[in-house]
């Protein structure tokens, strides 16, 4: 007990001096006094956790069936701000602790980081576990791809059977990596691309798992989606995208306003505790882009195998609002600005697909940072095909800690010199980026984790948008 | 003049921007108004080593490195061999460089032959083993320049009698984390574990690169001066991290 009321503490203590949103050092002052602590608390959650992980969006994917599950009447234990090591897990579960350690709430939604997995599995025994993806990212952080996925796999082969595992069918390691759990699987994925963006039948260099895991040989595509998802199969020994339980289908894009499309859930994805009929729910969401559309997809898949009824599916992602960075608008001098967090090349791509399909000449500002939760490796912004900007961009401003890297990759892809600019301090980053904004005109934001961080600390001091520990 | 560079799996080890190096040498190459062919070479390609002058090798994982290894052995090796012995240059960063070694000790399962142009083998200390990551500044053996990049590799390489290190370590670990030497150079073939993209911030190399390839074709050559503003505010910004951090 004296841990809870310490970590509570140390909670408001780290919010009042503005020293962070509190949402990881209570967490970890708490596990250091009661080492038990997430274990005993996950469990009195009556209708289990979730656990959500892959390289790119695990926030929002917990955003939105959060979203789902407040809209099917449950409450909802989350750790919101992006705490996703264990201590984010105990500070959120703390904050929903009564000082006695009961816990209020139905249902936990655990984002957790990739390397986390393992252990945030052993200690919250979820009922559900959603793997989104695997990209390359950090790789100075992670070390390589596959041992990632080595740890994944020993992780899922000692889950409990009565675990459901959701996972993207359209990923072929993590397609792969999911079949190590014996219990019940429920696959998602996408079944073509949205009419506005080129097909393609290879994919693009940022790509990472072209090879099949079982043998050896090239996969070939029908459909490339996203970096090195899509439909693919191995002529040599067979191996294929598994059939998707849960589909997104008649997908169509709307720039950064959001998108819209059909979740197509086959009996195989309902719940053993539901009726297992066959659904078409047609829904939208505010947030934008093809990765986003994997994920309100996921977050779907997610609700449907735990038994969600279909009206909370769909007005919970209607309902959910972007999460900090990503897809998030202000207002600055009167003028729109989109910030869309863009941390590894695959995700940079999309992020690129989308800006320029909402806008032919955008005004941009890039913010690389090079501190640890950015990957202190740059070398990933030459897989970023900034080739795309090079006749289209109407101004380019750099910034950030690698903003010199930054303007040098842009400089390579040819984009006209006249219209990049470095500007080293956000704040005139920022400025010089609204002084070449035509008027009427948006400002597309695309920054690495930190820079987003301190771009975010900067526009809450104007006044435009909340501590991110506010939402 | 034509620059005519052969990149060797660019869709397996293309570890982690791997291909700037190519963009690079296409790219100043042309602002000079020399003519540039890439030719991409996949698995099971063979290679006509009279037909390419620069072959670029990229990083990859130890997957992706056993299933290039017996394909550079077999289908490409005598090509690339040969290429090299008659002045053609090859530059292999980070798993590349260690495939042109004798072996490479993976840290689990069995050894992997490598094409033996360059003398030096390197051996993995184990899964448990630091790997060797981070910024990385060295001194280039010949001309004193400042070389900077980024490592991150679990080997550690060992270099033998008939090759030369490409530098010295100023900041980061270098082949081995023990020696101070980094990367090798025999005739015109470099290995080096400064990865993905190192010829835009090294402009210096990436036209000593040019240069050498076109004089085997065209004689010696003098490559025009760029204005590399660009490139060198982004090298001293990459060294002043490494120093920091």
């Amino acid at each position: 007990m004296a841990a809870f009321l310490a970590a509570r503490a140390a909670a408001a203590g780290s919010r009042a001096l503005r020293v962070g949103g509190g949402t990881t050092l209570p967490g970890r002052l708490a596990m250091a006094l009661a080492p038990d602590l997430v274990p005993t608390l996950a469990r009195q959650l009556r209708r289990g956790v979730v656990l959500i992980s892959g390289t790119n969006g695990k926030t929002t994917t917990a955003r939105l069936l959060g979203g789902i599950a407040q809209a099917a009447g449950l409450r909802v234990v989350h750790n919101r701000a992006g705490a996703n090591l264990l201590s984010g897990i105990a500070a959120a579960l703390l904050a929903h602790a009564t000082a006695r350690g009961r816990v209020h709430g139905d249902l936990g939604v655990f984002e957790v980081d990739e390397a986390t997995l393992p252990a945030a599995l052993a200690a919250t025994e979820p009922r559900l576990v959603v793997l989104l993806n695997l990209f390359r990212d950090q790789l100075d952080r992670y070390g390589e791809i596959d041992l990632l996925a080595d740890r994944w796999r020993r992780a899922l082969a000692r889950l409990p059977r009565e675990a459901a595992v959701v996972y993207n069918a359209d990923d072929p390691l993590v397609a792969e990596v999911a079949q190590a759990h014996t219990g019940r699987r429920v696959a998602f994925g996408l079944d073509a691309l949205p009419e506005a963006l080129p097909s393609r039948q290879a994919p693009e260099h940022a790509a990472d798992s072209r090879y099949c895991y079982a043998c050896g040989r090239p996969y070939v595509y029908t459909l490339v989606t996203l970096g090195h998802m899509g439909h693919y199969a191995c002529t040599q020994c067979g191996t294929a995208r598994p059939a998707a339980d849960v589909r997104a289908v008649e997908v169509h894009l709307e720039g950064v306003d959001g998108a819209a499309f059909v979740v197509d859930a086959g009996p195989r994805g309902g719940s053993p505790d539901a009726p297992d009929a066959r659904a078409r729910l047609a829904v939208r969401t505010r947030l934008p882009g093809l990765y986003n559309v994997y994920d309100a997809t996921a977050a779907a898949a997610a609700a449907w195998a735990l038994g969600v009824d279909a009206t909370a599916v769909v007005r919970g992602l209607d309902e959910t609002a972007p999460a900090f960075g990503r897809g998030e608008r202000v207002v600055l001098e009167g003028r729109e600005a989109v910030m869309l967090l863009a941390k590894n090349p695959a995700g940079f791509n999309e992020v690129l697909r989308t800006v320029l399909l909402a806008d032919g000449a955008p005004v941009v500002l890039i913010a690389i940072n090079d501190l640890i939760a950015d990957g202190r490796d740059v070398s990933w912004l030459w897989d970023v095909d900034f080739e795309l900007l090079a006749d289209r961009v109407r101004a380019a401003v750099v910034t950030g800690l690698r903003g010199e890297e930054m303007a040098l990759r842009l400089k390579y892809a040819g984009v006209p010199p006249a219209r990049i600019t470095l500007e080293r301090d956000s704040a005139l980053a920022l400025t010089a980026a609204l002084r070449r904004l035509p008027a009427g005109r948006r400002l597309y934001i695309l920054p690495t984790y930190t820079a987003m961080l301190q771009l975010r600390a900067l526009l809450a001091r104007q006044g435009v948008v909340p501590g991110f520990w506010a939402q | 003049m034509e620059l005519r560079i052969c990149h060797l799996y660019p869709d397996l080890l293309n570890l982690y921007g791997d291909r700037g190096n190519v963009a690079t040498l296409v790219a100043r190459a042309r602002w000079r108004g020399i003519q540039v062919r890439v030719v991409e070479a996949r698995l099971g390609d063979a290679v006509d080593p009279e037909a390419h002058d620069l072959f670029f090798i990229g990083g990859g994982e130890d997957r992706q490195q056993r299933l290039a290894a017996p394909d550079l052995r077999r289908v490409k090796g005598d090509a690339v061999r040969a290429a090299a012995a008659d002045g053609a240059v090859v530059l292999a960063v980070c798993g590349g460089y260690q495939l042109l070694g004798h072996f490479y000790r993976p840290a689990e399962g069995p050894d992997l032959e490598g094409l033996g142009l360059l003398d030096l083998h390197t051996v993995h200390p184990g899964p448990g083993a630091r790997r060797l990551i981070g910024n990385v500044v060295i001194r280039e053996r010949t001309s004193g320049v400042r070389l900077v990049g980024f490592e991150n590799h679990g080997g550690r390489t060992y270099l033998g009698p008939q090759v030369h290190p490409l530098g010295e370590v100023l900041v980061g670990f270098g082949n081995n984390g023990t020696d101070r030497t980094e990367g090798a150079v025999w005739r015109r073939v470099y290995g080096t574990y400064l990865h993905g993209p190192l010829l835009p911030k090294n402009p210096w190399l990436a036209d000593l690169l040019i240069a050498q390839a076109l004089e085997r074709r065209y004689g010696a050559v003098t490559l025009a001066p760029l204005s590399d503003e660009e490139e060198h505010r982004a090298a001293e910004v990459a060294a002043a991290r490494a120093r920091t951090g």
